[in-house]
């Protein structure tokens, strides 16, 4: 860090005694967390091709990996590329809001292995027929323990380094706050039930507090990180909005779980219960779209790194879609009625992950790319490219589910049609999908190629980077 | 103009409140005079087959409750649309079941496992789901008593 440039205040003595270099040397574990997401994330695609053909019949890979297979490795990789993403923002993040180094970087690459390791395990299994066959849990139990020891050593290094720190600020907070939340969760996912209702029941714990809880604290705490470096308003006012919006979260989502017991054989009380509080939830992400939007129009708008504000900014709007309105579409009970369990869902799914989720890892990657390597590629024609060639596919992709959902709501639960007959009339809209998948995997190739492209960290790329740290 | 410390309070104390509430809510609708499952007709081939179900992982291809794949039909009512019969040779078939071009996993099940599944598969049947049951299979409605 230069001495003729006194703007980072409390943190800027600190690295200059530290290192003459660079911010927290530590923070660069978070490139190999971001590439193992890149790794699965293009995995994951495959495995949605995969699933795509068998839809339109063609389903030559059925012996060795029938649809189940496919589906539990294309979600499953989903939400491990995720929490991969959330543990490399974190590692990321949490050094620079406490203003200081990860308190040990060697435990930080000993956890990254593990996760590997257990994922990779997980999803060899599935190969094998070896699971738990719970929708998104199918974890074997035995590697549900080493995932919370993993998850264990993770939060360890977060909270030791966070509490050491200078400075606890509330962004750190909530997104700790949603890390720790998520973990304590998984719990419940590892009750053994004897009733299938029970077990759903208590699934939902997991996957719906996941979510449409904590983790959209997590999320909020990466928009808050990256609103406050991009546009430069003041951090009160971002961490005031960032409680107002976690506080909607779970204000709506936690009695909001009740959507998902409407029909599964529990008391009708879930039916009100759920339909009003899930009715609200919306509000969270609109909440969050507007605080976007606003922050952008107040702040400064001449941060260099356009593309990773182009994906913060699309996260919080793409997510108020995705999750706001189409969950709000088949929220109400008397509309979840017909569309429960029906490709309706599975167009909400696809549209709600990417916008929330998908889009805010992508946000931070391209946000810490630059300065982990020093390398500003953050203008390159490539990332415009892979930004709207992957959002306009995955809306082409979310339409043709949508219209191939609403007409089998239709055929099936309202003619009576066979299950099998309406999927026939359906098909089409798969050739429709599997088109827009593919302009979908192209904007996602370029995103890894780019990624490829600006290279490891090094100690001399971090020497060259300070004016993008200074910037940001 | 609300300032961040109430903007704090507003989450926390909305989180525990809603929490609350929440749990309250689990342990009323856990009670056993809330039951909707007929929880006493679980019996130890019905869990046999849940057993089944899950490391077979029948539901990464079918629904259940409305919980799961789309790609296989929803099986909530099966029994009541397609009989025990039909449903044991389903799962004892040796070559993939797919009547309408549609694979299924080629099972083979033995007797034993066939029939534990089916139980299962009837105590599915009478969960009362409070009016999905009538919509999920519609060609089972004829047979389901008001
Ligand atoms: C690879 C996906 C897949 C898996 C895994 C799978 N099934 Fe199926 N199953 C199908 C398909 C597809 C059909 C419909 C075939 C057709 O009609 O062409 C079907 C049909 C059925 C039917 C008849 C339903 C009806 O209404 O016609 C039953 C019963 C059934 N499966 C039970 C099971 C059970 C129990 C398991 C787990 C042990 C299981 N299936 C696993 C794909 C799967
Ligand atoms: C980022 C946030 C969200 C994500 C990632 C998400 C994702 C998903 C997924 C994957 C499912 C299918 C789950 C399963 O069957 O196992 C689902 C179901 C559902 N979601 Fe969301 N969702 C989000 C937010 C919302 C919101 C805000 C609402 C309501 C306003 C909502 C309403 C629903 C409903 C009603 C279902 C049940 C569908 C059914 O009955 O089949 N979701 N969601
Ligand atoms: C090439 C791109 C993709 C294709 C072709 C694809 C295809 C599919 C298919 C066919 C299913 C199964 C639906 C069924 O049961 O019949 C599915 C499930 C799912 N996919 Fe994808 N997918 C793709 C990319 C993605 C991405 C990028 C995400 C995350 C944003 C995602 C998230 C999900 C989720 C959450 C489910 C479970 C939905 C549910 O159970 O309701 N997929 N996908
Ligand atoms: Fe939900």
């Amino acid at each position: 860090m230069r001495d003729s440039t006194p703007i980072i205040g409390a943190g800027y003595d600190h690295c200059k005694q530290k290192n003459k270099h660079m911010k927290y040397k530590s923070q660069q574990v978070a490139y190999w967390f971001f590439a193992l997401c890149m790794l699965l994330f293009a995995l994951q695609i495959v495995y949605g091709f995969i699933m795509g053909f068998a839809r339109i019949g063609m389903d030559g890979l059925h012996d060795w990996i029938p649809f189940n297979t496919a589906r539990a490795v294309h979600t499953n990789l989903l939400v491990v590329w995720l929490l991969t993403g959330f543990m490399g923002a974190a590692y990321y993040i949490i050094p620079e809001e406490a203003q200081r180094e990860l308190v040990s970087v060697k435990l930080a690459y000993v956890q990254l292995i593990s996760l590997a390791v257990v994922g990779v395990a997980a999803i060899t299994g599935y190969h094998f027929n070896i699971w738990e066959g719970r929708k998104f849990l199918e974890i074997p139990r035995e590697l549900d323990y080493l995932v919370v020891i993993n998850v264990l050593l993770f939060l360890g290094i977060i909270l030791a380094t966070l509490f050491k720190g200078k400075r606890q600020t509330t962004t750190a907070l909530v997104m700790t706050m949603g890390l720790v939340f998520a973990a304590l969760l998984y719990l419940p996912g590892m009750i053994w039930f004897d009733s299938q209702v029970t077990d759903s029941f208590f699934r939902w714990w997991v996957v719906h507090l996941w979510v449409e809880g904590v983790w959209e604290l997590i999320m909020g705490g990466i928009l808050a990180f990256l609103l406050i470096k991009l546009t430069g308003v003041d951090r009160e006012v971002i961490e005031k909005w960032l409680y107002v919006i976690v506080g909607l979260t779970f204000l709506s989502g936690i009695l909001g779980t009740g959507h998902h017991y409407y029909y599964i054989g529990v008391n009708k009380i879930w039916l009100i219960v759920g339909g009003v509080f899930s009715a609200l939830e919306p509000l969270a992400f609109l909440a969050m779209a507007l605080f976007a939007v606003y922050m952008y129009r107040k702040g400064e708008k001449n941060h260099p790194n356009k593309i990773a504000l182009f994906w913060t900014i699309g996260a919080a709007i793409v997510s108020f879609i995705g999750a706001g309105l189409l969950g709000f579409a088949h929220t109400l009970p008397q509309t979840n009625l017909y569309t429960h369990g029906t490709l309706v869902t599975a167009m909400h799914g696809h549209y709600a992950f990417w916008g929330a989720y998908v889009m805010i890892v992508l946000a931070i990657i391209s946000y810490a790319m630059p300065n982990i390597t020093g390398r500003k590629r953050h203008d390159k024609t490539n990332g415009h490219l892979a930004f709207w060639l992957s959002n306009i596919g995955m809306l082409g992709m979310v339409v043709a589910l949508g219209v191939a959902g609403v007409v089998q709501v239709y055929l099936e639960r309202r003619l009576s049609m066979d299950f099998m007959v309406a999927q026939e009339e359906v098909k089409i809209h798969f050739v429709v999908m599997l088109l827009c998948a593919t302009m979908f995997a192209t904007g996602i190739g370029i995103y890894i190629y780019e990624f490829i492209k600006y290279g490891r960290p090094t100690d001399e790329a971090l020497t060259k980077n300070e004016e993008a740290v200074l910037v940001s | 103009m609300l300032s961040k410390s109430q903007a704090r309070t507003f989450f926390l104390g909305g989180t525990v409140v809603t929490f609350l509430i929440f749990i309250g809510l689990t342990i009323y609708s856990m009670a056993p005079s809330n039951d909707q499952s007929n929880h006493q007709n679980i019996t130890e081939q019905v869990i046999k087959g849940k057993h089944i179900w899950e490391t077979n992982n029948c539901m990464g291809c079918h629904a259940i409750l409305g919980e799961g794949g789309y790609y296989a039909p929803e099986l909530t009512k099966v029994i009541d649309r397609k009989g025990a019969p039909m449903v044991k040779a389903i799962l004892q078939s040796p070559i993939p079941w797919a009547p309408n071009g549609r694979k299924m996993v080629a099972y083979e099940m033995n007797d034993e496992d066939a029939e534990a599944m089916v139980e299962y598969l009837k105590w599915i049947g009478e969960i009362d789901l409070n009016g999905f049951e009538r919509i999920v299979s519609p060609l089972a409605k004829d047979k389901i008593k008001d």
